[in-house]
């Protein structure tokens, strides 16, 4: 049973929209300050271009292509939504997940490799830094992947379809936050 | 006042000192006022049958006035604050004086150890003198200090100097004194550092140009060599 | 205007009326907001005695060094002695004033004073209790594990905390950085709820600045926590990952800074002492009202004072740092912002100052508490400017002038501020009047001491005894202020054996107080047009709001106040 305090909307905005906006900005704050972290350590330490030069801007690239699709499906996903189209939203839903899970495999690929050259979490500061925010990060696109796929079980049946909007934000989050990663990580070493 | 205390054995004791007594000035001011009027209104507004509250909005202007006008004088007296806090800090921590001399201090769990220069006068060469717990400084001297940490954070303070600053371990930090009275008092850590961190006593011997002479005579490596 | 999705009621569905209630669903697994709320106030003020414990326990030692300590069992041994201040300083701050402030009041207060019947999102609520649960059960655990509890100060600062051959509590630490990501993780989700409550959901009627203030209070609270804690977060990470997977993000011997902990930190560190801060005053603001029969001073001005020290705190975090080993330069920065702030903090005491001009004062025991947290918090606050002017910290940093000026601060916050709002919200919350005698009793048993206990304090500092040492009697120019430290620990124990008072008056007036009906202190706001408790959805019809919240002694009425519900 929910509560009336759930069907009102004194401030004009949509309780739940407010809620994902409210979790999106705590996460900002989170990967800002780790972001903020690493640069003002990269900037400390000039000698860590022999490790950031090993990382593989191809992989990271088509890693960035992928996550950009995928949220481009997710706004077509909410445009479905929004005209009612349950079975066409889980479908474009659908294909973010995939997506995700190909960004996980790619990663899973990578990470492989470069733990095999050597390359750990605890070699070098750089390495600890790139395994942590990138791995924070993949979580979050674990996370968010499998809360996607309950939300695009719902919307099949046109059940919950306003939750399509929200995965979306989450997943748009997601995919900004790897829009700082990539540059910082794979590009400027 | 913190003279009382305290005895002001360096050459910047005494701004601080009188740093912190404008502050206490300035602040006391309008610490006694406002406890003043507060515990005033309490009395006089208190509850007696028949009388009843009035209705104040505070939004009109005579009424905002009596907040914007307190809210200005107090900008005004922190910025007679900034100004001296600024200057202080400048002389003390920005300010380099040419060295008279320069100490080594290594903060470790749990002890002090400080390696001077012995008669040679040059830090780093076979006759420095090491000691431990206890450093010998002469009066009237500006002394450098290069303060390290072996292990973890640690921070030498010389409540008598007003002199404090956090060895970090890797860094070497420069800093500066100039004694102006002799005598013997605490160095303490000021960084927790670990179960021994109450531990951490040091002592720092002011000593006259003659008295130190002599103590660098019985302890440089050399001398104390051929005393064998 | 409020919005509502065309064809919902809004009155309480009768089919509440017929939910069967185990114990395990209304106590335990409860969704209703009064209930989280209830478990926010027992498990904060549980944590309350613990860190009032390890408090008597440390000035013990100190006051009596090598002494057995009645009732620890034993002497404290320096580990132990770093481990009590450590979890002290934690445990009063994370486990006792954030929940009892933030969640247990915000939880109660602010669906009723909105109006309506619950928050939005009961689950997330109850998840959020759930998680805090954990980080106490972790933070609890860390005190029985090999070689104890963490003590390195409740500021962790690595190399100490990141490497288990410096702490020597290899699990302590751990366990210590992991309960404190958790209780963060659980007032993140808890601000869901009421950032999105008392936005969306207020009664019609009720605008912006109808709301009254400890919700506002709380709701910005919230606000600054989320915007804050991030780096932190991030960096409570990395340094469990230096603590446990080899790592070296503040190691300097392998490339890393400790530094970086320290801005990570007091980052957060600083907006979290207006955290508490503000719903504290909310509290103040809100009972002063109903006590002083006054409209508050100058609402807006109040709001916007709050605005401005909130985007300021976050300018003025390395005024913890300024001997750190910072760029000395920096100092000058941190200098200005931190003595700027002051303003619109002073602006605000001056606010509720002239709230009680041609007020209607009465001298309840919540009215008590409420006036002395503002004589109380003036002195911390003046003190601080002693701190913020660089040079003067300088020789103030890590002394107990430091330590008093805190205490001056967050005694009123976490006990004066809670005591002033149970004591005023207890009628509502069961239904039953505490004793006044035995509040005023408590009061005074209460005040008295804690001044005597850090008056003293400022001027140790002054005389240069520094925090955290385990044995005084070790420095020479410090052993002679002995007796000033016996006497902090008498007073400690008075106000300590006070609060049993409040213990037995809370649990003597669940059974035995007077009834209290639905509004007992006469006030405007929402929370008493409800029966004292509330029941279940709070209303059987939810009201409609018709004006501000502190509408006392309005010229040309019957009544002193005017209830925000009351058409006319």
């Amino acid at each position: 049973m929910r509560p009336i305090a759930n069907t009102r909307s004194t401030a004009g905005i949509p309780t739940g929209r407010l809620a994902v906006w409210w979790v999106v900005a705590s996460e900002i704050v989170i990967f800002g300050g780790l972001l903020a972290s690493y640069v003002m350590q990269r900037l400390a330490h000039p000698e860590w271009t022999s490790q950031t030069a090993v990382t593989n801007v191809w992989i990271g690239g088509f890693n960035t292509f992928v996550l950009l699709t995928s949220s481009l499906s997710a706004v077509l996903a909410h445009q479905a939504a929004e005209h009612g189209d349950g079975k066409k939203a889980a479908k474009l839903l659908y294909y973010t997940c995939g997506g995700a899970l190909t960004f996980i495999c790619v990663k899973a690929y990578e990470w492989t490799h470069e733990i095999s050259e050597g390359y750990t979490l605890s070699s070098n500061t750089f390495w600890s830094f790139y395994y942590t925010a990138a791995g924070i990060h993949a979580l979050h696109v674990i996370a968010g992947g499998i809360i996607m796929l309950f939300v695009a079980a719902d919307a099949k049946k046109n059940l919950e379809l306003h939750r399509v909007e929200l995965i979306g934000i989450y997943w748009h989050f997601v995919d900004i936050v790897w829009i700082f990663l990539f540059p910082l990580l794979y590009i400027a070493k | 006042m913190i003279e009382h205390y305290l005895v002001q054995a360096s050459s910047y004791a005494a701004d601080i000192d009188s740093l912190i007594i404008l502050i206490a000035v300035l602040v006391g001011v309008w610490f006694l006022i406002a406890e003043g009027v507060f515990f005033y209104l309490i009395f006089k507004f208190r509850h007696r049958d028949g009388h009843k509250g009035q209705y104040i909005t505070g939004e009109e202007r005579h009424q905002k006035r009596w907040i914007s006008i307190p809210h200005f004088l107090v900008l005004v007296c922190d910025l007679f604050i900034i100004v001296g806090a600024v200057r202080v800090w400048y002389d003390i921590k920005q300010n380099l004086p040419p060295a008279d001399a320069t100490v080594r201090i290594i903060a470790q769990q749990w002890a002090w150890s400080f390696v001077q220069p012995g008669p040679d006068g040059q830090l780093d060469t076979a006759d420095d003198i090491k000691t431990v717990d206890d450093l010998h400084v002469e009066v009237g001297k500006t002394y450098h200090y290069q303060l390290e940490a072996r292990d973890v954070l640690h921070d030498f303070s010389v409540p008598v100097f007003r002199l404090k600053q956090d060895a970090i371990p890797g860094r070497v930090i420069t800093g500066w004194w100039k004694a102006t009275k002799t005598g013997v008092h605490d160095i303490q850590c000021a960084e927790i550092c670990g179960i021994g961190h109450g531990l951490m006593v040091g002592r720092i011997h002011v000593e006259s140009p003659e008295e130190h002479a002599a103590w660098m005579q019985a302890n440089a490596p050399s001398t104390s060599l051929a005393a064998r | 205007m409020a919005e509502k999705i065309a064809g919902a009621q809004e009155h309480r569905h009768d089919e509440h009326a017929h939910h069967v209630e185990t114990f395990w669903s209304k106590y335990v697994f409860s969704t209703d907001h009064k209930m989280i709320a209830m478990q926010y106030m027992f498990t904060g003020m549980f944590m309350a005695l613990i860190g009032g414990f390890f408090a008597y326990t440390f000035n013990m030692q100190m006051a009596f060094p090598g002494e057995p300590v009645p009732l620890w069992g034993g002497i404290v041994t320096p580990p132990q002695y770093n481990a009590l201040i450590t979890n002290h300083g934690a445990i009063m701050i994370f486990w006792v004033a954030m929940p009892v402030l933030i969640a247990a009041f915000g939880n109660f207060l602010i669906p009723l004073m909105i109006g309506c019947d619950d928050m939005v999102f009961p689950k997330i609520n109850r998840l959020s209790y759930q998680i805090f649960f954990l980080s106490v059960l972790v933070l609890l655990s860390s005190f029985l594990v090999q070689k104890g509890g963490f003590g390195g100060a409740w500021t962790v600062y690595p190399p100490l905390s990141a490497k288990h051959e410096y702490s020597l509590t290899p699990m302590g630490s751990s366990l210590f950085v992991v309960a404190v990501a958790l209780e963060f993780v659980a007032f993140l989700l808890g601000g869901i709820n009421f950032v999105t409550t008392a936005m969306n959901s207020r009664a019609p009627g009720m605008k912006l600045y109808d709301i009254p203030m400890v919700v506002w209070m709380i709701v910005i609270a919230s606000i600054l926590f989320m915007a804050s804690v991030g780096p932190l977060i991030a960096g409570a990470i990395m340094l469990f990952m230096d603590q446990n997977l080899g790592t070296h993000f503040y190691d300097p011997k392998a490339g890393g800074d400790p530094i970086l902990w320290q801005h990570l930190f007091w980052f957060f560190g600083h907006p979290e002492v207006y955290v508490v801060l503000l719903p504290a005053i909310g509290i103040t603001a809100d009972v002063m009202c109903v006590f002083a029969r006054k409209k508050l001073f100058a609402y807006r001005t109040v709001l916007y004072t709050v605005f401005a020290t909130g985007v300021l705190s976050f300018t003025v975090w390395a005024h913890h740092q300024f001997i750190a080993g910072i760029d000395p330069r920096m100092a000058h920065v941190f200098t200005i912002t931190t003595l700027l702030i002051s303003i619109p903090i002073a602006e605000m005491m001056f606010v509720f100052i002239a709230t009680l001009y041609g007020g209607d004062i009465s001298l309840t025991t919540p009215m008590l508490w409420a006036l002395s947290f503002i004589a109380e918090f003036l002195i911390g606050g003046v003190t601080g400017i002693f701190l913020g002017a660089s040079g003067a910290d300088i020789y103030f940093h890590d002394t107990y002038f430091v330590l008093a000026h805190f205490h001056y601060t967050f005694f009123p916050i976490a006990i004066i501020g809670v005591y002033a709002g149970v004591t005023f919200w207890y009628p509502k919350m069961f239904g039953k009047m505490m004793n006044d005698t035995l509040g005023k009793i408590h009061f005074w048993g209460t005040i008295i001491p804690f001044n005597c206990i850090f008056i003293p304090l400022f001027w140790l500092g002054l005389a240069g005894q520094h925090r955290r040492i385990y044995d005084f009697r070790n420095f020479p120019e410090l052993a002679q202020y002995q007796p000033v430290r016996v006497f902090a620990a008498s007073m400690l124990v008075t106000m300590l054996l006070f609060q049993l008072l409040f213990i037995f008056n809370f649990f003597w007036s669940l059974w035995r107080g007077k009834e209290a009906g639905p509004n007992p202190w006469k006030s405007n706001t929402l929370e008493w047009t409800t029966e004292s408790p509330p029941g279940h959805g709070n209303w059987k019809t939810l009201p409609t709001v018709y004006r501000g919240p502190y509408e006392y002694n309005v010229p040309g009425r019957k009544d002193d106040y005017w209830p925000q519900n009351v058409p006319n």
